[in-house]
């Protein structure tokens, strides 16, 4: 049975959040990728204030494909998170509370999801048509100029994914396969 | 036989039903496949993975959607007549026109970046496409196109092999390389291989294998009974459906071969992920 979280996550719902549940998210989150992370983190390396705040909020990894007419978003699947791995834990000191991707993240994102109390989500790798009928808006927010690639606001209802890494640094990409391995 | 003269607006609109049809409809052989493994997956988690990515597909086909965001760089095979010629301008610009109108029109995401380094500058129309064209005698234009995401494309690796490694040393990197992608190129996957040739034949093989059908064998029944052999491999690994552990992490194994040099033996692995898309047309 899928846990249904709405928007903005508290700290006491990513603490009973447990690697391998099914959840079903709604409210808003944010979209940025690989261009917009780098840009974002150069910001925080320079000390410039960023042009969204993070703070309390879940990124969701995504490059939509644009919206036929008739529809609120186009196809929107997860892209690899571990591409965002140089960028995440900056991210979490600052507040970002989860992110949404697929794949494994490394080392250095795992401790930063233990410390900060985070949880990291997996949707669906390929399966965008399906994913983008539980994202009923979006906003745009900042870096238009970089088209799929740009920070926009989505508001989900019964978003589909499953913790992937819980706040306790329990990994299903380390605990399901061997399961399986034969 | 006789010169004949194809217009360059024929081979665009040819261009452009292949990359919308390809991004819209996954083949019946993927299908079949993801059928067969949610029948037979163990995990109860990957069978709903399984389930999901199958209603997805069903979606796309159902509403003329992208199954997948990553609509993929544009990439051609060619098989090109030696006996055709484009009327009114050239076969490559026309190949371009279609995939900008495929992209433009057909809501596909335009996921190209000028320069790899400096600029990365979106083309905002999916061009260049890649094209592998190879000239044939006839008067005909076959042409293979297909969108290849690169959750997938990143995971894939070439390695120049030495003879004596022999077929051992041939399935160790295969094996590695998918065990090293692990959960992230959108298992079950497809897993195309290039044997032989030179550096970029192997590569041009092993993506080349990724646009033959998974129902489909190596003419040769040692390759073939290799890729049996290698998809069951695959299948130990415990990855499953999106890396959330199962027994289907792989939906099929296809390997191309080309004859090599006497020091050599190179191996390229192209994976794709289970939106392994592609569509062939002959004009």
């Amino acid at each position: 049975m899928a846990k249904r979280i709405t928007l903005p996550i508290t700290d006491e719902d990513i603490k009973n959040l447990k690697a391998g549940d099914s959840v079903l998210l709604s409210g808003t989150i944010l979209t940025g990728r690989d261009a917009a992370h780098k840009r974002l983190y150069e910001l925080i390396q320079n000390g410039d204030s960023l042009p969204v705040d993070i703070k309390g909020e879940i990124i969701y990894y995504v490059g939509p494909a644009p919206a036929k007419p008739g529809y609120a978003v186009g196809p929107a699947g997860p892209t690899s998170s571990y591409r965002m791995d140089k960028y995440a834990p900056t991210l979490l000191e600052l507040g970002l509370k989860g992110m949404i991707g697929k794949g494994a993240r490394n080392k250095e994102v795992v401790e930063s999801i233990v410390k900060n109390k985070c949880v990291y989500f997996a949707a669906i790798g390929g399966a965008a048509a399906l994913i983008a009928k539980s994202i009923k808006s979006e906003e745009m927010l900042c870096y238009e100029d970089l088209g799929t690639e740009a920070i926009r606001r989505y508001t989900v209802e019964d978003f589909p994914c499953i913790v992937a890494i819980d706040s306790d640094g329990n990994n299903v990409y380390e605990t399901e396969p061997i399961k399986y391995r034969k | 036989m006789e010169i004949r003269q194809i217009k360059a607006e024929t081979v665009t609109e040819t261009v452009k039903k292949l990359f919308m049809d390809c991004n819209y409809f996954i083949g019946k052989d993927i299908m079949t496949a993801l059928k067969k493994s949610f029948e037979n997956e163990t995990s109860p988690v990957g069978k709903s993975v399984l389930s999901q990515i199958i209603e997805n597909d069903k979606i796309a086909a159902n509403e003329e959607i992208p199954l997948c965001q990553d609509t993929g760089m544009a990439i051609l095979f060619v098989e090109y007549g030696d006996k055709v010629v484009i009327e009114d301008g050239s076969f490559e610009d026309a190949v371009n026109e279609g995939v900008r109108q495929a992209y433009c029109d057909g809501y596909l995401r335009k996921s190209v970046v000028s320069d790899p380094v400096f600029d990365r500058i979106n083309t905002k129309d999916n061009t260049p496409a890649i094209i592998h064209t190879k000239i044939v005698s006839g008067n005909s234009i076959k042409i293979t196109a297909g969108g290849k995401g690169f959750g997938s494309e990143n995971m894939s690796a070439i390695k120049m092999i030495t003879p004596s490694y022999g077929i051992e040393g041939v399935k160790q990197f295969i094996l590695d390389t998918v065990r090293t992608a692990g959960p992230n190129p959108c298992p079950p996957i497809v897993v195309g291989v290039g044997i032989g040739g030179t550096f970029e034949r192997a590569a041009q093989l092993a993506k080349q294998a990724t646009f033959r059908s998974i129902d489909s064998s190596n003419t040769d029944p040692r390759y073939a009974s290799l890729e049996r052999e290698l998809l069951e491999e695959i299948n130990k690994m415990g990855f499953g459906p999106a890396g959330l552990g199962g027994n289907t992490t792989a939906l099929g194994v296809n390997i191309e071969t080309s004859p090599t040099h006497i020091a050599g033996m190179p191996v390229a692995v192209n994976i794709c992920c289970h939106a392994a898309r592609h569509a062939s047309a002959t004009i």
